[in-house]
């Protein structure tokens, strides 16, 4: 059994087998692997023995459940109106710079994916990013230049694989 | 802009979670009944943005006969400018805790889940740490209600309540046909109450110190107070809570940056209110009063002269053409042409008149879209079309 049938089963194990229980399952295995692959997909229909075209309906409709290999670290930059009108292009334009990926493109390392998201709830203190599942806030260029440098030491610490 | 009204601060929601012990003790000792009369004329109304009385809902789960009932906490904040939700979570915990327990008891449900959206994901253990405290409590003192977390992945629909429902049991958050009502058939179809995240943190605040105290604020049919989320073109952004039927007038002066053109009330799907309509224009549910009186979840965005309205309509609508669920024509399609439709205006491809065209896409979305999202694009895109007619011309 591979790792992520491993896993998997494990999730159904600690959650249960039916079907109201596909969005954990599902939450569990992008949390490990960042994203859901088509075999990944099959497996969990054959776990909780429902259609694979079931489980694909439901990962898809789920903007925080990737079905495209994904870079350690996903970065979500808010794009809805508030933290647009104070600067979120600066902040896109900043990490675009330093990652040299586009929006929707992950570094040559697998470190970092850039992505753009829909209100994150944090209109008072924008621009605002997700690293995963952290938070920052009141984003300015430089700002956002520490904060990925601090990514890049720690990952560089702590090696490539794994997490 | 002068009235003689003036801006009427509170502090109930944020204020007093220790006592959460004697509250839950308090209410669990007298009848349902008289809890739920409690709930009804203090005539609190659904926070999220909907406002359905919150009394008559938990009632109408509590006349339903059935051995599985559920109590489920809306905590799938998503609306663009909102988010008091998630300070209430992180700050008083306990409260929403304690009304979940107290309409359990209400109802006959000994299961509760708080809908947690993905984005805040970074709630959740200290939530959990809350909840295991809570229960430890429930058990000591023999109440049967266990609370668990149920995450979201990133849908502002799953915001809708049968979205939500769909969304828990592992399916696509595809928003259901009404009726049946959440109260008779929601998650599993089982009698369900859904109640935001204020509401509840409100029916604590009546619980404790009775329904007057609670009725005594705000004005006619639109009592008590309510969070507003405060962002946008301000010195002070953030969160307040205001007495309900405030003056729009009143809420600019206070917050604004001096140079307000517009305020847009009750987020994306909510309504545009340019500066010539401040005086007229109370915040509140609707009612008897005079002028126009607007219903929100407390987004209140506000925006100043330097701000393009086309852009502000442009964001709302890749926003709305993103986040519908694909469901039903209307809102799949309408979205999409309105978008595409203003661009079109915008770039001279299409005449001017098109955008009559175009509003009367949205009113037929209104009518005819499946869920709330489809029927409230119209809100904000008639709204800032009719005021701003220029700005998306030029």
């Amino acid at each position: 059994m591979n790792a992520t049938a491993l896993l998997i089963k494990q999730l159904a194990d600690q959650y249960g087998r039916s079907r109201n229980n596909l969005l954990p399952i599902l939450q569990g295995v992008v949390e490990q692997e960042k994203y859901l692959s088509e075999a990944s997909m099959i497996e969990i229909a054959r776990e909780l023995d429902i259609p694979a075209s079931d489980v694909f309906g439901t990962a898809t409709f789920y903007s925080f459940l990737e079905h495209k290999k994904m870079g350690r670290y996903i970065i979500r930059v808010c794009k809805t109106i508030t933290c647009s009108m104070k600067g979120k292009n600066q902040i896109l334009l900043a990490i675009q710079d330093m990652l040299k990926i586009g929006v929707g493109e992950t570094t040559s390392d697998g470190l970092f994916s850039l992505l753009q998201t829909n209100c994150l709830g944090f209109c008072h203190k924008a621009p605002t990013m997700l690293i995963n599942n952290e938070v920052y806030t009141e984003l300015t260029p430089e700002k956002v230049r520490t904060i990925l440098s601090e990514y890049m030491a720690q990952s560089r610490e702590g090696g490539t694989n794994g997490n | 802009m002068e009235t003689n009204y003036q801006l009427k601060r509170a502090d109930f929601i944020f204020k007093n979670e220790n006592d959460w012990k004697d509250v839950l003790n308090k209410s669990i000792h007298r009848s349902p009944k008289e809890l739920i009369n409690e709930l009804i004329s203090s005539e609190l109304k659904g926070r999220g943005g909907a406002g359905f009385p919150t009394g008559l809902k938990w009632k109408l789960s509590a006349e339903v006969d059935s051995d599985v009932k559920y109590v489920i906490c809306n905590a799938d904040e998503g609306e663009p400018g909102t988010f008091k939700d998630r300070e209430i979570l992180s700050l008083v915990p306990f409260k929403v805790l304690t009304a979940m327990a107290i309409c359990g008891y209400v109802v006959g449900a000994t299961e509760g889940y708080i809908y947690l959206r993905g984005e805040y994901f970074f709630l959740k253990p200290e939530l959990t740490k809350a909840i295991n405290e809570f229960s430890a409590y429930c058990q000591e003192i023999n109440l049967k209600f266990s609370i668990r977390i149920f995450m979201g992945s990133g849908a502002y629909i799953c915001g809708e309540e049968t979205a939500l429902f769909e969304s828990m049991e592992g399916k696509r958050g595809e928003p259901r046909n009404k009726p049946p009502y959440p109260a008779l058939s929601g998650y599993m179809n089982k009698p369900t109450v859904i109640n935001n995240v204020e509401t509840l943190a409100h029916t604590y605040t009546i619980f404790k110190y009775g329904a007057k105290r609670f009725y005594d604020l705000g004005v006619q049919y639109s009592r008590g107070t309510k969070l507003f989320s405060v962002s946008g073109d301000t010195p002070k952004p953030g969160i307040y809570e205001l007495e309900l039927g405030m003056s729009l007038a009143d809420f600019v002066n206070d917050f604004g940056d001096g140079d307000t053109k517009a305020v847009q009330v009750g987020g994306a799907s909510g309504f545009l209110v340019p500066r010539k309509r401040f005086a007229e224009t109370t915040i509140g549910y609707q009612g008897k009063l005079v002028g126009i009186s607007l219903p929100t979840g407390g987004s209140m965005m506000l925006f100043n002269s330097s701000r393009s309205m086309y852009n502000v309509l442009d964001n709302y609508l890749e926003f709305f053409r993103e986040e519908s669920c694909g469901q039903c024509t209307p809102c799949r399609v309408g979205c999409q042409q309105l978008w595409r439709g203003i661009k079109a205006v915008k770039s001279g491809e299409k005449k001017a008149q098109y955008l009559d065209k175009l509003l009367k896409l949205a009113e037929t979305m209104q009518w005819t879209a499946k869920c709330g999202l489809g029927q409230s694009v119209g809100n904000s895109f008639s709204s800032i079309v009719e005021n701003f007619r220029e700005e998306m011309i030029y």
